[in-house]
């Protein structure tokens, strides 16, 4: 009894604060989970190198930012407004465009091949992995296996407080923070508003749906397939911005953690389900948070797949249940 | 001048005369192994079992194949042990995946689970300290694993296909997470001095009726030589596939079989399927908890950095490679996986890259795996033939 | 028609990969030192060359292989050959390349293995070997109580280092409140604890994190609430980087202070801005202050810095060199030569006790101050 009064003691105090941490942590997982969704949806394949996708993104955005002229300690002061949406913009473009092409490379070399062999699914994750260990030794060769450092685009300003009281910090909110959450609200938005409103989107709804069928109505299965592909990318992309501002500093070996993570988050949202891998990201994210508030940082991953565990034993589908286009039995 | 085209296709029209070559050969090779009268076969197979006894001791001038002829190599029969202890890890594995078709991603574990009893109940320097003999500890071991199997089974196998597999591989991440933060497992620092299996220091008072008293080390098992445990390894490896093989011909093969195929059709043909895929689990871990603790006896020290996830997604790349439901494919592909990194080790930092190619390069030009098992490359051609009907019809 | 293709030529690719195997290993011989010429010695570096914690075992074996090297110019006769046992700081990894190493007769020495992990992991195969073993940078403190004759270690260890980091950040820093936060790695651990003994009633708040971790919410939470004056760090630059920069971010004002495993490059790149006026504590002397030549003939080597441990992996390259020039021949010579050294090194005065640890008065734990992106010595803690 002892030790859960101590630890709530400990929690308490940081509630707030974990709260907020929680859910920007959340927004990364989502956005990447996105990308696991978008091509679970589509092929049933859990593409295990979308945690790669993922982090060409974060070098691409560095790699633009030093040439426009801002590199990690340089001594640069932070720069102004403008420059400041300048540099996002060409930070997300780049990383979304480069996460993007590796993750329709990444289909055309790694399973394309099989798919044209109907080769079973496990043969797929095998390509991926292989995928998966290529990409990210590739960078650790190419970065001499050293981290990198993002330089200060964003200093975090608070932009207001959260004050509940009852011996609970008052958590302030910087204006990084609610970025990150709201991009993943927009970019979930996007994302859903194309696949449902679109000709393209209903073209990745149908293949989702029954891949013959929407074959025999004339949809290019390929080509559908690389768009779902390019938009996971993207997305990854977006959240490989956002983490650069967040973490700042970057290396060839932080994928494949948070590449699971985030695939933790797709299943436990429904994969295969857009709305599912935000509110799902948005879930582990807060518990996780709050878990290694309670337990102890130690315990913040395992409290992270506890959780998926349990979801997973009464809802063996996800929180949402999953479908792309609501038609899988 | 010929254009590049034509002369590629020369060079194919080659390549597939050759290979039309090498099919008759092996085809023939498979005719003429079988028609080789049986106490023959079995002397042949007799003799390739003593030439891997043997090993660690042959060195041919000229086929270095010797990981410890390299410069900087390591110990070779040091590798040796290690590859044996993961196929009899694969062989396991192979249980799971191969024959009952669960995709287990955690499957490392039980491996965990079978190094860290070993370590727990029979080191000095472990906060147990109950200091059990090796063959008392490899018991307790196969059977902590096996319940440790059910006790994730029960729940999760109700979950299909990819669900099953992120769970298996979250369970996986949690018992590494908590080897590395609990006392008893003691992280990273590890558990050191675990016992060898020729030694014994047991002074018992069983209820005060008799006591039991052993004092021996037989000093056979060395860490400076790793060649008895490769031995060792290779003993069990051979007993285990005797019994997976006659388990796998046997009504519980068959129904392994069935669910891997058709679960649905499985359960309305009366298989119980849950109740079987449990068996598979429970088998499976049991090895796998054999070849853990037969690691933490070889290495003699216990930590959690031996338990990473990305080893338990090698071993099924590791079986997927060699082809998946035969036994010597997954042999095979143990030793693919495991053998040429080492072998390689002058390629340095640059080893794991080429892994990564080779691997996407092998799985799509063989995605039945190097020697996969005869039904399922039957099954897998005639995905094939169903895909091109597919695109025909389409 | 295609499939046969494929299997052919995976057929063919299989083939020119054994042929390969086959004929790219005889050219790879070891045994030269450079000029063809074959020696008779050899000495050993063991320590992570690849791997994610390379950057700390390169200044070790840049070392070795400058005093390698001078022996070999100085020595001709008694020319010796550095094998190179990369064990990635991965404690699974080592016991196969210390067998290699013990089967080898002509290793007479080993200077490593690097980390605490692999050490203990083959600590027992050394000691069966009667291989004598030096390293420069493993500080776990029950390594030379386990009764392993062959081991010594040319530094202090972390019951030195941990205590005079909690002397520094109670006496010259005049912290009276101090979070500890460690990696739950081996070294960090006993780094942690050693030096919350000697902190007492300032301790504050202790976490752990995991290695690779990137996103430490939780523990700057924790950190913020308690406000400290120090933060101290027990592990390596990987996650210190991005650590010291997260604190920073929440607007307290506290020092960061971390361990040996934070003096590297990665940690200034890791935490950027935020690295500025941290403090990192080491065992190990600043190369410049070694006595005699060695900063500037390592300078005029490699072309860059002498890194931490140089200095100490020198001297512990140095103790077999001499030991091979005064015509030891065997290990259980070396041995006992080693036991018996004593002599001024380039970094302290190298005499081993019973233990393999270097006297008490002769450790001393440094500190350094991160200015300008730079890790630059600042005093030795008395």
């Amino acid at each position: 009894m002892n030790y859960f009064s101590d630890r709530w003691h400990d929690l308490l105090p940081n509630l707030g604060d974990l709260v907020v941490a929680g859910l920007t942590q959340g927004a990364i997982y989502a956005l990447i989970a996105l990308g696991y969704t978008l091509v679970y949806g589509v092929l049933q394949l859990i593409n295990f190198a979308h945690s790669e996708v993922f982090l060409v993104g974060t070098y691409a955005s560095i790699i633009v930012w030093g040439w426009i002229g801002y590199a990690a300690g340089d001594g640069n002061p932070v720069p102004a407004l403008g420059t400041v949406i300048l540099l996002l913009g060409a930070g997300t473009i780049a990383a979304s465009l480069v996460s993007g092409g590796t993750a329709v490379l990444i289909e055309r070399v790694a399973y394309a091949p099989l798919r044209r062999k109907n080769a079973p699914r496990l043969i797929f994750l095998i390509t991926a992995i292989g995928a998966s260990v290529a990409i990210s030794e590739l960078v650790g060769e190419l970065t001499n296996r050293r981290p990198w450092g993002v330089p200060l685009l964003v200093e975090p300003k608070t932009q207001f407080v959260i004050d509940p009281g009852m011996s609970i910090n008052p958590a302030p909110v910087t204006n990084l923070q609610i970025g990150i959450v709201l991009s993943a609200i927009v970019m979930w938005f996007l994302l859903d508003t194309f696949l449902n409103r679109s000709r393209f989107g209903l073209g990745i709804r149908a293949v989702a749906q029954n891949e013959d069928t929407a074959a025999l109505m004339g949809v290019n299965k390929d080509r559908v397939i690389m768009l779902t592909f390019l938009l996971g990318g993207l997305a990854a992309g977006v959240a490989a911005t956002l983490y650069n501002l967040k973490i700042g500093t970057i290396s060839f070996n932080i994928g494949f953690l948070l590449g699971l993570k985030a695939f933790t988050a797709a299943v436990l949202g429904g994969i295969g389900n857009l709305r599912g891998a935000l509110v799902g990201g948005l879930v582990l994210g807060l518990v996780e948070n709050l878990g290694a508030g309670f337990f102890g940082n130690k315990w913040i991953d395992v409290v992270a797949f506890v959780i998926l565990v349990i979801v997973l034993m009464f809802r063996p589908t996800g929180i949402l249940g999953d479908s792309l286009g609501r038609a899988r039995a | 001048m010929t254009t590049l085209k034509e002369r590629y296709y020369a060079v194919a029209d080659g390549v597939r005369k050759a290979e039309a070559g090498r099919q008759k050969w092996a085809q023939g090779l498979r005719g003429r192994w079988q028609s080789i009268p049986k106490p023959v076969r079995l002397l042949a197979g007799l003799a390739g079992v003593v030439l891997l006894f043997a090993l660690p001791n042959i060195a041919i001038p000229g086929i270095p194949f010797r990981t410890d002829e390299i410069p900087n190599g390591i110990g070779f029969s040091f590798v040796l042990s290690t590859i044996a202890i993961y196929v009899l890890v694969a062989v396991g594995l192979n249980v799971v995946v191969g024959m009952a078709g669960l995709l287990d991603l955690g499957y490392i574990g039980f491996y965990a689970v079978g190094a860290y009893t070993v370590a727990i109940f029979g080191s000095p320097d472990s906060i147990v300290a109950t200091k059990y003999p090796w063959l008392i500890c490899v018991p307790i071991a196969i059977a902590l694993t096996m319940v440790s199997g059910v006790i994730l089974g029960t729940p999760t196998l109700r979950l299909r296909g990819d669900y099953l597999a992120i769970v298996t591989l979250g369970f996986g991440e949690i018992i590494r997470l908590v080897a590395v933060n609990l006392r008893v497992t003691n992280g990273q620092r590890g558990i050191p001095s675990v016992p060898a299996p020729d030694e014994a220091h047991v002074d018992w008072n069983v209820f005060g009726w008799f006591r039991i008293k052993f004092d021996f080390d037989l000093d056979i098992f060395t860490p400076m030589d790793a060649r008895p445990y490769y031995w060792l390894a290779l003993v069990l490896i051979i007993v285990v596939i005797l019994a997976v093989r006659s388990m796998e011909r046997s009504r519980v093969g068959r129904s392994w079989l069935a669910i891997r195929e058709d679960e649905d059709a499985a359960s309305i043909m009366g298989v119980e399927s849950f109740k079987f895929k449990l068996w598979a689990f429970a088998i499976g871990a049991a090895i796998g908890g054999l070849s853990g603790a037969l690691f933490a006896t070889r290495n003699v020290f216990v930590n959690s950095g031996n338990f990473n996830l990305l080893l338990s997604v090698m071993f099924v790349a590791a079986i997927v490679l060699g082809g998946q439901g035969n036994i010597l494919g997954v042999v095979l592909g143990t030793v693919i996986v495991f053998y040429l990194p080492e072998r390689f080790r002058f390629l340095s930092t640059k080893r794991e890259l080429v892994f990564g190619l080779a691997l996407i390069v092998i799985m799509v030009l063989r995605p039945q795996g190097l020697w996969p098992s005869r039904r399922r490359a039957r099954e897998l051609q005639d995905r094939k033939l169903e895909a091109k009907e597919a695109a025909a019809g389409a | 028609m295609r499939r046969n293709l494929v299997r052919a030529l995976t057929g063919v690719a299989v083939a020119a990969a054994l042929i390969g195997t086959a004929a790219c290993a005889p050219s790879d011989k070891s045994g030269d030192n450079g000029d063809g010429k074959s020696c008779t010695y050899k000495i050993a570096m063991m320590g992570p060359i690849t791997g994610d914690n390379a950057g700390l075992g390169k200044p070790i074996l840049q070392a070795v292989q400058l005093a390698v090297e001078k022996h070999n110019s100085a020595h001709a006769d008694k020319c010796v050959t550095l094998e190179q046992a990369d064990d990635k700081g991965d404690s699974s990894v080592a016991p196969g390349l210390a067998q290699g190493l013990v089967a080898n007769a002509s290793v007479l020495g080993v200077v490593g293995p690097a980390f605490s992990g692999p050490t203990s992991a083959t600590g027992s195969i050394f000691e069966g070997g009667k291989l004598p073993i030096i390293s420069a940078s493993a500080t776990r403190p029950d390594l030379s109580t386990k009764g392993w004759t062959t081991f010594h270690r040319s530094l202090g260890n972390d019951a030195s280092q941990g205590p005079a980091v909690g002397k520094f950040i109670k006496e010259s820093l005049k912290a009276s409140k101090v979070f500890v936060i460690d990696d739950t790695s081996d070294y960090g651990t006993g780094l942690s604890e050693e030096s919350k003994k000697a902190l007492g009633s300032a301790v504050v708040g202790y976490e752990q994190i995991q290695p690779k971790q990137t996103d430490f919410s939780a523990v700057v939470a924790k950190v913020k609430t308690a406000a400290p004056d120090v933060v101290f760090f027990a592990g390596y630059y990987a996650e210190g980087g991005p650590l010291a920069k997260q604190i920073k971010g929440t607007g307290i004002k506290t020092t960061f202070v971390g361990p040996d495993g934070i003096k590297d490059q990665g940690f200034i790149t890791g935490a950027a801005d935020a690295a500025e006026g941290s403090i990192v504590t080491c065992p190990c002397i600043p190369a410049e202050k070694a006595t005699g030549t060695f900063a500037a003939d390592y300078k005029a080597r490699f072309k860059e810095d002498a890194g931490t441990y140089a200095a100490e992996a020198f001297d512990a390259a140095n103790v077999f060199l001499d030991g091979i020039t005064s015509g030891v021949t065997d290990r259980a010579k070396m041995l006992d030569f080693v036991n018996k050294y004593d002599k001024d090194g380039v970094s302290k005065h190298i005499k081993f006790d019973a233990h393999g640890e270097i006297a008490a008065d002769q450790i001393v734990i440094w500190t350094y101050d991160v200015k300008g992106g730079q890790i630059i010595a600042r005093e030795p803690i008395k």
